[in-house]
C-alpha cells in the first residue's frame, strides 16, 4: 500500500512534467526541447517569489501561469511560427522545431545562470508529515499531486467538453482536415503551445516545493517528459497521464522490491516495450 | 548604411580590444580557469570553486599583487565554462595555454574533470593543484603527473572518517551496530561504498540495508522507507547535492530517527543549513572544518564579509588554500617559470587557511573527513592529521 501511494504521488510529479509537452508536441507539433528549462525557470520564479516576497507557491501559480502563457505565446509567434509556415510537411517541422528549441534550451539556461547563478536552490514549503493509512508522506508532494490531478481534470474538461478544446484535438489528429472544417489551425496551435508552456510552468512551481534544482537541470525533466509523451501517444493527455502512472508506480515498485538502482532500467525497459508493441503510444492512433 | 554599421562595429571592436589589453602586459600575472558554469556540476562549482577564485584575487590584488622577484604583479583572470564536460575542459586548457598564454592555471572542479584535464595541464607544465578531487587514485596521479598536487584526500580517508566516527560512538554506547548504507551509482559513490564496506565489517558493524540509486534521482521515498524498515542505528549515504537534500527531506517526513544521519556531498553547503534550519543540527556529512582554528576562522569571516555568504564547509577552504599555495610558491620561486613554481610547491611548507601544508609527495594527507552541523557551523568531528572542532554527538529527533 505504501508502495502504491508513493508510486501514485510520484506519477503526479511525472504528469506535471509531461502534460505541457503533450500539448506542445501533440497540437502545435513543436517538439519543445526547452520544456525542462521552462520548468526549471518556473522553479526559480516560485523560489524567488517565496523567498523574496513570501508569496506561497500555490498563490504564485496565479502569477506564473499567465506569465508563462504570454511568454510562450511570444516565443511561438516570434520564433516558431515562421518555421511552421515554411515547413512543407510534418517531418520537416519536427526537425526544424527540434533545432530551434534546442537553441531555446541554451538561451533559457544562459538567462537563468545570469539571473540566479549556477548554485543549487531549494526552499522549505509544506515539508511536513502527512499520514495516510499509517505511513507518512511529504505534504508538499501530496499538494503537488492534488494540483496535478486538478490540472489534468481541468485540461480534460477543456479538451473534451468545450468547443475550443475539441478544435485543439482536431488539430492534433489532422491539421489539414481541421482547416477544412473552419478551424483556425494557426491560432489553435499558438494557443496550444502557450497553454502547454503554462502547464509546464505550473508543474515547475509545484515541483520546486520538494526538489533541489539548479539552472542546469532542465534536461533531466525534458528526458522524462519525452518518454512519457511518446509512451502515452502523442497529443493525448489520457495517454500521458496513464504513462505517468505506469512509470511512477513501476519505478517505486522496482525501487522498493528489487533495487533503487534499477529504476532507470525499469523506465527504459517499459519504454522499449511500448515502442516495440505499440509504437504509436498507448493511446496513439496507428498512422494510416 | 550597412557600411557605416560595419565601420562602427569595427571601431567598437578595436576600442574594446584596446581597452581590454593591459597597458603593461609584463606587470600582470595571467591566471586561467576552466570549470563548470553549466551542466550537472555547475551547482557545486558555483558554491565551492568560483567564489574562492574571486575572493583570493581580490585579496591579493588589494594588497598590491604578488611579489615576483623585484616586481609587484597583479593578477588577471581568464575564465571559461567547461560545461561539466571533460572534452570541453581539455579544449579550454589548451586554449588557455596556447591562445590566452596564461601564466598559471586554477585546477578544474571535481575529481572527474581534474583527471580529464591532468594530461593536458601536464603537457604544458603548469602546476596543477587539485583541491576538489577526492579519489583513491591520487598517489598514482601524483607520480604520473609530477606537476600535479592533490589536496582533498582520498575516498578511503573519507570512508575511514565516517567508520571511525561510528566506532567511536558505538564504543561510547551512543549507537548499536546496525548500519544502513546507501550510495549514488556513479564512480564517487561506488568508490566510497567499496572502501566503507570492509571497514564497517572490520569494525563489527552489521549492514542491515544496502542499496544504490541512479545519478540525478530525487524521488527517494522508497530508499528511506527501506532503510526505516531495517531499523538501523546509523544511516550513511554517499550522495550528491540534489539527492542529499531529497534524502534528508524524506527522512524528516518519514521520521527516520537514527542517532547518526550521514549524507554525502552537499551536506556541507550553507544552503543545506538554511533549508533544514534547526533540523540540520546533528546531521553528519563529508567534510567539516575546525571553526576554532584561527586560520579557518579568518577565512570564514573573510568569506562572509566579501561574498555575504558562508562557504561550503568541505572543499571551499581547501580551494582557497590551494590558491594561496600557488601564490606563495610564485613569490618563493621569484619568477613566472612554471617548472620553478612546481619545484617550489614540492619543496615548501605553506601557511594557509587550513593550516600548514606541505606536499613533498604531491599529496596533502591532512584533511577533515566528517563534519556535523551544530547551529550553522559544520564542525569537523573526524580528520586525518588535523585537530577536530568537536566530538561527534547523537542526533536528536527531527523536530
Amino acid at each position: 500500500m505504501n508502495i502504491l501511494i508513493t508510486g501514485i504521488l510520484l506519477s503526479g510529479t511525472y504528469a506535471l512534467i509531461a502534460l505541457g509537452l503533450t500539448l506542445q508536441y501533440g497540437v502545435a507539433r513543436i517538439m519543445n526541447l526547452g520544456n525542462g528549462e521552462t520548468l526549471v525557470a518556473a522553479c526559480f520564479v516560485a523560489f524567488w517569489l517565496y523567498t523574496g516576497f513570501a508569496i506561497n507557491p500555490l498563490v504564485g501559480l496565479l502569477l506564473i501561469a499567465p506569465g508563462a502563457f504570454l511568454i510562450n505565446l511570444v516565443i511561438y509567434l516570434v520564433a516558431l511560427q515562421p518555421l511552421v509556415k515554411r515547413a512543407k510537411n510534418r517531418g520537416q517541422l519536427e526537425v526544424d522545431s527540434i533545432l530551434a528549441t534546442f537553441g531555446l534550451l541554451f538561451l533559457l539556461q544562459g538567462l537563468m545562470i545570469v539571473a540566479f547563478g549556477g548554485e543549487y536552490r531549494s526552499y522549505t514549503f509544506l515539508a511536513e508529515r502527512f499520514d495516510i493509512l499509517g505511513n507518512s508522506y511529504g505534504l508538499n508532494r501530496i499538494v503537488a499531486f492534488v494540483a496535478a490531478a486538478a490540472i489534468a481534470g481541468a485540461l480534460w474538461f477543456f479538451l473534451y467538453r468545450t468547443r475550443q478544446g475539441t478544435a485543439m484535438r482536431a488539430v492534433a489528429v489532422d491539421p489539414n482536415s481541421a482547416n477544412l472544417v473552419a478551424i483556425d489551425v494557426a491560432r489553435t496551435a499558438a494557443i496550444a503551445f502557450a497553454l502547454g508552456g503554462a502547464l509546464t510552468a505550473c508543474g515547475g512551481a509545484l515541483i520546486s516545493t520538494f526538489y533541489t534544482f539548479n539552472a542546469s537541470m532542465g534536461v533531466i525533466f525534458t528526458m522524462k517528459a519525452l518518454i512519457i509523451v511518446i509512451m502515452g501517444g502523442v497529443g493525448d493527455i489520457r495517454g500521458a497521464i496513464l504513462a505517468a502512472l505506469i512509470l511512477g508506480i513501476s519505478e517505486t515498485l522496482v525501487a522498493s522490491l528489487i533495487d533503487p538502482g534499477l529504476t532507470l532500467a525499469a523506465t527504459y525497459a517499459l519504454f522499449i516495450l511500448v515502442l516495440l508493441f505499440r509504437p504509436q503510444g498507448i493511446f496513439g492512433r496507428a498512422p494510416t | 548604411m550597412l557600411r557605416r554599421n560595419f565601420i562602427a562595429l569595427a571601431a567598437a571592436t578595436a576600442a574594446l580590444t584596446l581597452a581590454g589589453a593591459p597597458a603593461f602586459a609584463q606587470d600582470v600575472i595571467k591566471l586561467g580557469a576552466s570549470a563548470p558554469k553549466s551542466g550537472p556540476l555547475a551547482g557545486g562549482a558555483a558554491v565551492t570553486h568560483w567564489p574562492n577564485i574571486q575572493l583570493w584575487m581580490k585579496e591579493v590584488n588589494a594588497a598590491g599583487g604578488l611579489k615576483v622577484g623585484d616586481k609587484q604583479m597583479k593578477i588577471e583572470l581568464v575564465e571559461y565554462d567547461d560545461k561539466t564536460n571533460g572534452e570541453e575542459a581539455i579544449k579550454n586548457i589548451q586554449r588557455l595555454a596556447t591562445v590566452d598564454n596564461v601564466d598559471f592555471l586554477v585546477a578544474p572542479y571535481s575529481t572527474g574533470l581534474n583527471i580529464a584535464a591532468a594530461p593536458m595541464i601536464a603537457k604544458y607544465g603548469y602546476p596543477h593543484i587539485a583541491t576538489t578531487a577526492a579519489t583513491d587514485g591520487v598517489k598514482d596521479f601524483a607520480s604520473r603527473w609530477p606537476n600535479s598536487f592533490w589536496m582533498l584526500g582520498t575516498s578511503t580517508q573519507l570512508a575511514e572518517g565516517i567508520v571511525q566516527t561510528l566506532t567511536k560512538m558505538k564504543d561510547k554506547g551512543d549507537i548499536g551496530n546496525k548500519v544502513a548504507l546507501v550510495n549514488v551509482a556513479d564512480a564517487f559513490g561506488l568508490e566510497l561504498v567499496g572502501a566503507a564496506k570492509p571497514l564497517l565489517a572490520a569494525g563489527g558493524f552489521d549492514i542491515v540495508y544496502e542499496t544504490s540509486y541512479p545519478l540525478g534521482t530525487q524521488d527517494l521515498a522508497p530508499v528511506i522507507s527501506g532503510a526505516k524498515a531495517a531499523a538501523p542505528d546509523a544511516f550513511v549515504a554517499f550522495s550528491y547535492p540534489g539527492d542529499t537534500f531529497a534524502l534528508t527531506e524524506q527522512a524528516q517526513v518519514q521520521g527516520l530517527n537514527t542517532p547518526v544521519f550521514y549524507t554525502g556531498v552537499g551536506t556541507a553547503f550553507p544552503a543545506f543549513a538554511k533549508r533544514f534550519g534547526a533540523a540540520a543540527n546533528g546531521i553528519m556529512g563529508i567534510g567539516g572544518i575546525n571553526s576554532s582554528d584561527p586560520g579557518v576562522k579568518g577565512y570564514l569571516e573573510l568569506h562572509r564579509a566579501d561574498l555575504g555568504s558562508d562557504p561550503d564547509f568541505w572543499a571551499s577552504a581547501t580551494t582557497y588554500a590551494g590558491l594561496q599555495i600557488l601564490g606563495q610558491a610564485i613569490e618563493k620561486a621569484g619568477s613566472l617559470d612554471k617548472a620553478a613554481v612546481v619545484e617550489a610547491i614540492k619543496g615548501g611548507t605553506f601557511d594557509t587557511v587550513i593550516g600548514k601544508v606541505s606536499m613533498p609527495n604531491n599529496v596533502n594527507e591532512n584533511v577533515w573527513t566528517v563534519g556535523q552541523w551544530n547551529n550553522g557551523v559544520f564542525e569537523a568531528v573526524a580528520g586525518d592529521g588535523l585537530s577536530v572542532g568537536a566530538e561527534p554527538v547523537k542526533k536528536a529527533g527531527w523536530e
